[in-house]
Order: structure tokens, then C-alpha cells, then sequence
């Protein structure tokens, strides 16, 4: 971190030096600062986010790095300080509902100068777009785009399990799970989390319910869609996914999920595309040692869950010009692939070479080109309290065996607020 | 005359420098306890959300909080815990502080590792018996490797006992704390007292039960007002041990609070739920309060 520091302040003083022998000292601009605020911790989300300063660094700017551990926490300690009137430069929330508030109440700044010189609609996904952009104008800048419902299998277990082909709907899946099982294996690496538990449910949503009924649920709020027989059969299928999971499942955390995978212990996984990083550090390759499902079948959907930077308003007049150099960065071609590389995650363009990324990177990338196929994840439609509401029902059923309708009910009056 | 120097008494009181001393932490509890509690009842009777507004709702927050089930549930755990909480602590706080009293040798030592569980946070609390009591990793991993395999102890993944795991966990870490409260009692008791007992031929559990313990009353009551304050805030063992799983088998209030203040954007309905558990607990230590009040003016 010292050797970061110098670095900066040497930038700086050479960035001062030549404003100075460019033109008079009043008048010199001063390199724009960002302050930003991210909770990207582990070694491989550090190695990404690294590459976007230096990225920022490269066209000129200063960035100043505040991590915090946790995303919770970061966007609590980002809400608190723009209420408090200490905002950041920049805060990192995922694109979705999470800062419809501060839009509302007038408190960021929006980068539409950005947006429209780069023309951002013209290669952002819709899904994507409309988090960013509220009554016409862009108040965040995407950064990744992770897939959260993956389907994730060790080639070491299927082999030793006997399964020869890679599943290829609910019914192929059930058949290897019950494989794995006679083979004595765990044959549904699963952490019992809420959030975990609300990212199978997702999947099988996805996949099982189709597009539609997703988007009836989770954006509509339907309740015919909700007491609708198709969403019954979701459910169900969910919870059929329950008895495949061990002991020691309840509380466990995704990466040690992972590690059940890695080291040829369990079979399946239903994860988002960060779990990568986990292979990656045990040396394990896409396609070799493992293998990634997207979704079952030619037209099964791709949930769209995006990282995003806001621009908080502030008191500093130089805040809008670090903003605006740091939206126009983190969205370039070369920054998107740099970070995507590190991060597990596509980059947010359709419209550069995805070929240096990863097996299962450049099956996303794929999928996203049909716009058919593009999904919001849950928090782009759904209050973080109507979602909060829901993940509470989801994961009490996942957990205890209770009448599917009841759980309908449940569900539809969580949505209902 | 009499009533000049009656009427002149309390001035001389509010002059006492010692007055002067604690007005700093006076002013601290009115502002900061009193001024927060206000702002979370004022919030609680809005609709915000992510950031704190101004649009007055009635009790639209405390309805919403009655009907939904992870509050219920939350509620019910809590009065699970408490008293399972309260009872094992003082009863193992007190067997402990017997047992050291004892001066047996090496009793300072005993006193040290009986008090150290609570220097250690819940969270490290938390995660140490998270081992203990994961089915594959454990206690249960561990007896059924010693040939015992149809042994069960999966209390942590059971919907149906998450929370006594949790009981247990944070009795072995607040134990030591009463012993060490109940220790100092038992120290400040006359040895001639017990000795007169020991001549009379009454017999040891006597002795404890119509002696010790009523001498130790107000150790007793202090102890556990400590405990109680504990039970009601009981955030971090939970988010340690069973992150209020399986499902939403151990959830309590406090985490209730938590997550819906930051994770879910919805300050009004977090701040009804404080405000509700606080007046609880007002109503609960008022009544208390007040015995103990009244007590010492009649003593004295």
C-alpha cells in the first residue's frame, strides 16, 4: 500500500508539473480525483479492481481505493455517508432497485454526457440499461455482468458416478443426482443460506418455469401467476432438489460448496459465475475439470446480474469531472476485458472480441447475443425488501416440508408490499 | 427557618462537584439513548426507506411487523432463549463460583479459564461451536469415529433445535462473567455467619439455599440484569453460528433490525421493530426498578 501511495502522489506532482509548464497555475486543472468505495476484498476481485485503477490512473485520473469487506456493509457505509453529507466519488451497488431511493430523492449525479457520447445504449443489454437509466437519464456505470444460476459439475465425480453426458433438462439432471447418490457421493454441493437457497430457486424458476413466468413473478408481481399451476410445479421441483443435499449443508458458505467440488466430493452445483475464481485457484480449468451448464435447452433464459458505480452529488465541484472520467473508463473495451478475465464475470459490451475469455465466459457471452434470452435478476424488478421478503419465504420452505399453496400464499403476500 | 434550609438543601445537592462530574455522562445517556430512541420511533412512523423521510404513515409499520411471520418467529425464539439463557448462566455462574470459592489449590487458575470464554466476542464464540456442532466436522464426527456410529448430536442443522445450539453456546461464554460477579458476593459474606451455621449442625445445601443465596440477592439481580440486556440484543452468535438458518429456524429480533435497516432498505420498518423491543424491555425493568427502589427506602 506505501508503494501504492508514492505512486499516486509521484503521478500527481508529474501530473501538476506539466499542467504547470503548460499554462498558468490558476488556471491548471488538477487531476481528478475519485474516491471509490467497492467491497471487491478476495485476492481475485482485487486483482480486478485493480486493473480498473490502473486503467483510471492511465487516463489521467487519481484513485483513491476504499474497500470494505462485505457488500452489505459497503453499501451501507455508501448510504450512510451520502446522507451524512460525506459522500464518496464513486460507490459500487449492484445494478438493480438497490439506489432507486437516492435517484428519487435527487441525490447522484447522472453521467448522460458519458452515455450518449459512447453510446451506451447502443451496446448495453436492455436488462442492464434499464437499472441504469431513470426517467431518461444514466445515474450509474456498469461494470460486470455476472450469471448467478449456473449449473456447475465435477467431471471427477460424474465419471466416477457414471454419468457419460452432461445434463441437459430437470429430468437428465435428477437421473445424475441419483447417480451421484448411489455412488456415494454428495450430489448437490449446497450451502443452506438464504441468499444460496434463493439462487437455486431462481434457477429451477428459469429453467423449468421459462422466461415468461419469471417475469410474471418477479417483475409483475402476478398473483394468478403466483396460484398458477406452472409456478406449483417450480416449486416442487425446488424442494425435490432438497433431498439431494448433505448434513452439513445448512449454513455452509458457497466457497466451501465449491471445495466439495474441487476435490471430487460432490457432484453438482448451483452457483453464479464468481465460484470460478475458487476453481481457478485450485488450478482447475473450465471444460477439463469441470463443467458449467447456463441453462437447460436452446432457448433457456441468461439472469443479467450486474455490478454498477454511482456518482453520489457532493460539495466538491471537481467531483463531476472524476466521475465522468471514471464512467468513461471502467465501460471501455479494454478495461471490460481486463476485469472480466480477473473477475468471473462477461463484460457489460456485446460489441468487442470476448475470445480471450474463459470456456464458460465465452458460452454467456454467446447466449447474451440473443436479446430473447436476457433476464433481470430479481433485484432489478424487486424492492431489496419485497426480495428480502420473499428469500425469507423461500428459504423457510427449502428448509421445512410445508403444503405447496400455503407457500404460493406466503409468497404472493411478500410481493405484495 | 426550617423551611429556608428546606428549601435551600437541594440547591447545595445540584452544587455538589460530584454532580458537576457526572453531568458530562448524563447529558451523554439523555442525548444519545433518549435522542436515539426518539429519531427510531419518529422513523417508525414513516415510510422510509433506504434514507429517512418525512411521510408519515400511522402505524402502518407496526401492522406490517405483526403480520409478518419472521418477526413472530423471531419473537418466539427470544422468549425461548431468554429464560433458557438467564437460568443455565446463573445456575453454571454459581456452581462455578462455589467451586472456586472452595480455595481449592489452583483456584485462581480455574477462575481464569472459567472467565475467559467471556473475553472471547460471540463471533469467535460463534464459530468455534459452529465446529463443535457441524454433523461432519464435530462432536458428532468425532464420537462416531470413537465406534459409536449411530451417535446424533445435529442440533445446528435441525429446524427444531438451531436455537438451544445457540443456548448453549453463548451459556459457556456468559457462565464466567456471573461467577465472577457471584464470587465477589460470596467474599463479602461474614465467615463467622457460615462458621455459626457449621455449629449449629445445619446441614451444606442448607446452608447455600437459606443462606448464600438470599445474602447474594443483589449479585443475583445485577447478574442477571446483565444477562437479560444480552438475551435482548443476541445478534452475533446467531449470524455466527446458524446465520438464522436452517431457514429461518433461529431468527431473532435484534437480526430481524439489522437486516432490514441496511440489507433490505427499509429503515421504517426496522425502527418500529427496535422501538417495539425496546419498550419491551422498559416494561419489563420498570417494574424491577421500582421493587429495588422501594426496598432500600423502606431499609432505610
Amino acid at each position: 500500500m506505501p508503494a501504492a501511495s508514492n505512486r499516486i502522489i509521484a503521478l500527481s506532482a508529474l501530473l501538476c508539473a506539466g499542467g504547470l509548464a503548460d499554462a498558468a497555475p490558476a488556471t491548471a486543472p488538477a487531476a481528478p480525483r475519485a474516491e471509490v468505495l467497492h467491497w471487491w476484498t478476495s485476492g481475485g476481485e482485487s486483482a480486478a479492481v485493480r486493473t480498473l485503477a490502473d486503467a483510471y490512473r492511465a487516463a489521467g485520473g487519481i484513485w483513491l481505493d476504499t474497500a470494505i469487506a462485505g457488500s452489505e456493509q459497503a453499501r451501507a457505509v455508501a448510504l450512510s455517508r451520502i446522507a451524512g453529507g460525506d459522500p464518496p466519488t464513486a460507490a459500487l451497488f449492484n445494478a438493480s432497485r438497490q439506489f432507486r431511493d437516492l435517484i428519487d430523492q435527487g441525490l447522484l449525479n447522472d453521467v448522460d454526457a458519458v452515455a450518449e457520447r459512447e453510446h451506451w445504449s447502443q451496446f448495453l443489454p436492455a436488462v442492464l440499461l434499464d437499472t441504469l437509466r431513470v426517467n431518461g437519464h444514466y445515474y450509474a456505470a456498469p461494470v460486470s455482468i455476472h450469471m448467478p444460476t449456473w449449473i456447475w459439475y465435477s467431471k471427477a465425480a460424474f465419471r466416477k458416478a457414471g454419468i457419460a453426458a452432461e445434463p441437459r433438462s430437470f429430468a437428465d439432471l435428477f437421473a445424475a443426482l441419483d447417480k451421484l447418490k448411489a455412488a456415494g457421493l454428495i450430489p448437490l454441493a449446497h450451502g443452506g443460506q438464504a441468499w444460496q437457497d434463493n439462487i437455486v430457486f431462481r434457477a429451477v424458476l428459469a429453467n423449468e418455469g421459462g422466461a415468461d413466468l419469471y417475469l410474471r413473478i418477479l417483475r409483475d408481481r402476478d398473483p394468478r401467476a403466483i396460484a398458477s399451476p406452472e409456478f406449483r410445479r417450480v416449486l416442487l421441483t425446488f424442494r425435490r432438489l432438497h433431498a439431494y443435499v448433505d448434513a452439513g449443508s445448512p449454513g455452509r458458505n458457497w466457497n466451501d460448496a465449491t471445495a466439495l467440488l474441487i476435490t471430487g466430493r460432490a457432484g453438482v452445483q448451483i452457483m453464479g459465475d464468481w465460484v470460478k475464481a475458487e476453481f481457478a485457484s485450485a488450478q482447475q480449468n473450465a471444460g477439463r475439470d469441470y463443467g458449467c451448464i447456463a441453462g437447460f435447452g436452446p432457448r433457456s433464459p441468461y439472469i443479467v446480474q450486474g455490478d454498477a458505480f454511482i456518482f453520489p452529488k457532493s460539495a466538491d465541484p471537481q467531483a463531476p469531472r472524476a466521475q465522468q472520467l471514471l464512467a468513461a473508463t471502467v465501460t471501455s473495451g479494454a478495461a471490460q476485458l481486463a476485469f472480466s478475465s480477473r473477475k468471473g464475470s462477461i463484460p457489460v459490451r456485446a460489441d468487442i472480441d470476448a475470445s480471450t475469455l474463459d470456456y464458460c465466459a465465452r458460452l454467456g457471452v454467446e447466449i447474451m447475443k440473443d436479446k430473447s434470452r436476457q433476464l433481470g435478476n430479481d433485484e432489478a424488478y424487486l424492492t431489496p425488501d419485497q426480495n428480502g421478503a420473499m428469500a425469507d419465504v423461500l428459504t423457510d420452505y427449502w428448509n421445512r416440508e410445508r403444503d405447496v399453496a400455503q407457500v404460493q400464499k406466503s409468497i404472493a403476500a411478500a410481493l405484495r408490499d | 427557618m426550617t423551611s429556608v434550609i428546606r428549601r435551600r438543601a437541594p440547591l447545595r445537592a445540584a452544587l455538589n462537584p460530584a454532580w458537576f462530574a457526572l453531568l458530562p455522562m448524563a447529558l451523554a445517556a439523555v442525548v444519545v439513548y433518549l435522542g436515539s430512541f426518539l429519531w427510531s420511533l419518529r422513523i417508525s412512523l414513516t415510510g422510509s426507506r433506504s434514507l429517512p423521510l418525512h411521510d408519515y404513515v400511522g402505524l402502518a409499520q407496526y401492522q406490517r411487523l405483526f403480520a409478518n411471520d419472521r418477526w413472530l418467529h423471531s419473537l418466539q425464539n427470544l422468549a425461548i432463549y431468554s429464560p433458557l439463557y438467564l437460568a443455565g448462566c446463573l445456575a453454571l455462574g454459581f456452581l462455578l463460583a462455589l467451586l472456586v470459592d472452595r480455595q481449592l489449590r489452583g483456584g485462581g487458575a480455574l477462575r481464569a479459564i472459567f472467565l475467559y470464554p467471556y473475553a472471547l466476542s460471540f463471533i469467535a464464540t460463534g464459530l468455534i461451536w459452529q465446529w463443535l456442532l457441524n454433523p461432519e466436522l464435530g462432536i458428532q464426527q468425532a464420537v462416531r469415529a470413537w465406534g459409536f456410529p449411530a451417535f446424533r448430536f445435529d442440533w445446528l442443522v435441525d429446524q427444531d433445535h438451531a436455537i438451544y445450539a445457540i443456548v448453549l453456546a453463548t451459556i459457556w461464554q456468559g457462565a464466567g462473567l456471573v461467577m465472577a460477579i457471584l464470587l465477589a458476593g460470596l467474599r463479602g459474606i461474614d465467615p463467622d455467619i457460615l462458621r455459626a451455621a457449621r455449629v449449629d449442625g445445619v446441614p451444606g445445601w442448607r446452608v447455600q439455599t437459606s443462606i448464600v443465596i438470599p445474602m447474594l440477592g443483589y449479585a443475583f439481580a445485577t447478574a442477571a440484569l446483565l444477562l437479560l440486556t444480552a438475551a435482548v440484543k443476541l445478534y452475533d452468535a446467531v449470524v455466527a453460528m446458524t446465520q438464522g438458518g436452517p431457514g429461518t429456524a433461529s431468527e431473532v429480533p435484534a437480526k430481524f433490525i439489522m437486516d432490514h435497516l441496511f440489507g433490505r432498505a427499509n429503515l421504517a420498518l426496522a425502527s418500529a421493530g427496535a422501538t417495539v423491543m425496546a419498550i419491551t424491555v422498559v416494561a419489563l425493568l420498570a417494574p424491577l426498578l421500582y421493587a429495588r427502589g422501594r426496598a432500600a427506602r423502606v431499609r432505610a
